[in-house]
């Protein structure tokens, strides 16, 4: 119920030898918003995505992730928080029955606790007929339903979700920006990338990285007022096609 | 014709998933064809066949006149072909990989340089750095000049802005667009819908079918439902509002704008808009819309799974 900030940053940086992946960056992101972490390719994004979610040990800086320190708490951070990617999601060859046993597992879930937390996700997508099916044969909207709840089964109050629109249709897009409100609505907060700028309107707040740094962070009403444009794709644009890196 | 596509069908696991269901289409000598659709739709699969990596379960296709089967080796020759998947030689520099695809086509990078120059200025400083440790963008721009060193008549880029940011993704359509002049026939997929404004033709794609296919204008102009814009600070609770309203059929989220349509194609801007305020929502402004690609293709999906 507290309102302290559920990620924490201080100029916190990782370098490669000479290379500074991240170079400094401080933000906070605050508990139940959508916080949209946007970026072209080699900004940086996926560095910094691996610090705060305990993947990566960062070369200096501070930072806090639900509460636990990067340095030297990750074990802690990678239990208590979600994840999500479209390239990484849920095993085609496992029924959905398996892979949220699987998961359930990974983060910790046994016995009772696991059985009722497999009930009940089922019983909230109303999968509970399609359980012993394999994930493969699952229509694409329904496995990222799926890999959504599988991502937080263990009630995480922070989910990272990397790209998880990518390659999808514009109906299950849509759907998905749905369950992600839904979550937000129960106070779960989400860190979010995306290619897709009408989605980047859909955050409460966003970051842009360009070069290693956050080059602007606001909302979307705010960017787009302060850059004087129609849309965050222009916003996007004015501010990454100064990117002198990546390419 | 560049391209002659005929009732293609392919299956896998001995006919239980249609991938790509009897697919039919021609693409014009030096025309810039996208194949638009989600992840699913068959796109890759289609891609195999036309490149001879595949073959259908029934059907006919034919590039530059050669029959994908018969003459599966002269397709290989005009053909360039960037996959989906980076599938470079991650160990070899960027220039030896240029000079092995050369080779492998019989010809020099001299000989056709002319042809990639614009794009490989931008990495040629990085000539001996090895393809795999490229950036995204750097890597899309040394396949595409792997697929264009032989001079080929056609080009098969499947998905070749996948995973790219937006800036990077309006470069590498600048790169296509400066191919203009050569004549090069161009089939080209993607998954973002916003890209068929960069084709001359477009075939929208959902589960193995062809949904749609024409210039992007007659697309659009051919859409008959009609489309409102609508503004609020309240998008999330005015879209819960919209899902009972009897008037409308569906409403989506385009960025900071819902998209509405109604049941009835007479229904007035000014009549739902009142009957948003009589319910509370006092700051609503409803237009008339030109519909954009992504409307249309979600009626058309609608109308492919039956809803």
């Amino acid at each position: 119920m507290s309102k302290e900030a559920i990620i924490k940053t201080n100029d916190l940086t990782k370098s490669f030898g000479a290379f500074t992946a991240v170079d400094k960056i401080t933000f906070e992101v605050m508990p139940g918003e959508i916080f949209g972490f946007l970026g072209a390719n080699g900004a940086g994004k996926t560095t910094a995505m691996k610090m705060l979610s305990g993947l990566l040990i960062p070369t200096s800086g501070k930072a806090s992730v639900v509460g636990f320190d990067v340095f030297k708490q990750s074990e802690m951070i990678k239990k208590n928080i979600g994840y999500m990617s479209q390239k990484f999601s849920l095993y085609d060859d496992l029924t959905v029955e398996e892979n949220i046993a699987f998961f359930g597992g990974i983060y910790g879930l046994r016995g009772d606790v696991l059985e009722h937390a497999q009930a009940e996700l089922l019983q909230r997508l109303q999968l509970m007929d399609q359980s012993k099916k394999l994930v493969a044969s699952l229509p694409l909207g329904w496995k990222q339903k799926l890999s959504f709840s599988v991502a937080m089964i263990h009630k995480p109050r922070l989910v990272f979700l990397d790209e998880p629109t990518g390659g999808v249709d514009p109906i299950t897009r849509r759907q998905f920006w749905e369950m992600i409100y839904e979550a937000a609505e129960n106070g779960v907060t989400i860190f979010v990338t995306t290619h897709y700028m009408d989605e980047a309107e859909y955050c409460s707040r966003v970051s842009i990285m360009v070069d290693g740094k956050i080059a602007a962070m606001d909302t979307p009403r705010a960017l787009k007022d302060r850059f004087g444009a129609k849309n965050m794709d222009e916003v996007f644009y004015t501010l990454a096609r100064g990117a002198k890196r990546g390419e | 014709m560049s391209l002659i596509v005929k009732n293609i069908v392919k299956t896998y696991e001995k006919g239980k998933v249609l991938a790509v269901d009897n697919v039919s289409f021609e693409v014009k000598q030096g025309e810039r064809f996208g194949i638009i659709g989600p992840d699913g739709a068959g796109k890759t699969s289609l891609f195999r066949i036309l490149t001879t990596l595949l073959l259908a379960d029934s059907g006919e296709a034919s590039v530059c006149g050669n029959d994908v089967v018969a003459d599966f080796d002269k397709i290989r020759r005009i053909s360039g072909y960037m996959p989906g998947k980076f599938s470079l030689y991650q160990d070899l520099s960027v220039e030896e990989n240029l000079n092995f695809f050369a080779t492998v086509f019989g010809t020099t990078v001299a000989e056709n340089k002319h042809l990639i120059q614009d794009i490989y200025v931008q990495i040629e400083p990085f000539k001996d750095r090895p393809a795999g440790k490229l950036s995204g963008g750097m890597k899309q721009k040394l396949a595409l000049c792997c697929a264009l060193i032989h001079e080929p008549k056609i080009l098969f880029l499947d998905e070749p802005t996948t995973g790219v940011d937006p800036v990077s993704r309006k470069e590498f359509w600048d790169m296509l667009d400066r191919l203009k002049n050569r004549n090069i026939t161009i089939l080209v997929s993607t998954p973002y819908m916003d890209e068929a404004s960069r084709c001359d033709r477009i075939a929208l794609m959902q589960t193995g079918k062809i949904l749609a296919i024409d210039t992007l204008d007659n697309v659009i102009g051919s859409y008959k439902n009609k489309v409102f814009g609508v503004e609020t600070k309240h998008m999330h609770q005015l879209s819960q509002f919209f899902k009972i309203h009897d008037a409308v059929h569906s409403c989506y989220p385009f960025g900071d704008t819902l998209h509405v349509t109604p049941k009835d194609a007479l229904l007035k801007a000014t009549e739902l808009e009142a009957s948003c305020k009589l319910a509370g929502f006092h700051d609503v402004v409803i237009y008339d819309l030109k519909p954009n690609i992504e409307d249309i293709f979600m009626n058309l999906m609608g109308q492919n799974n039956g809803i």
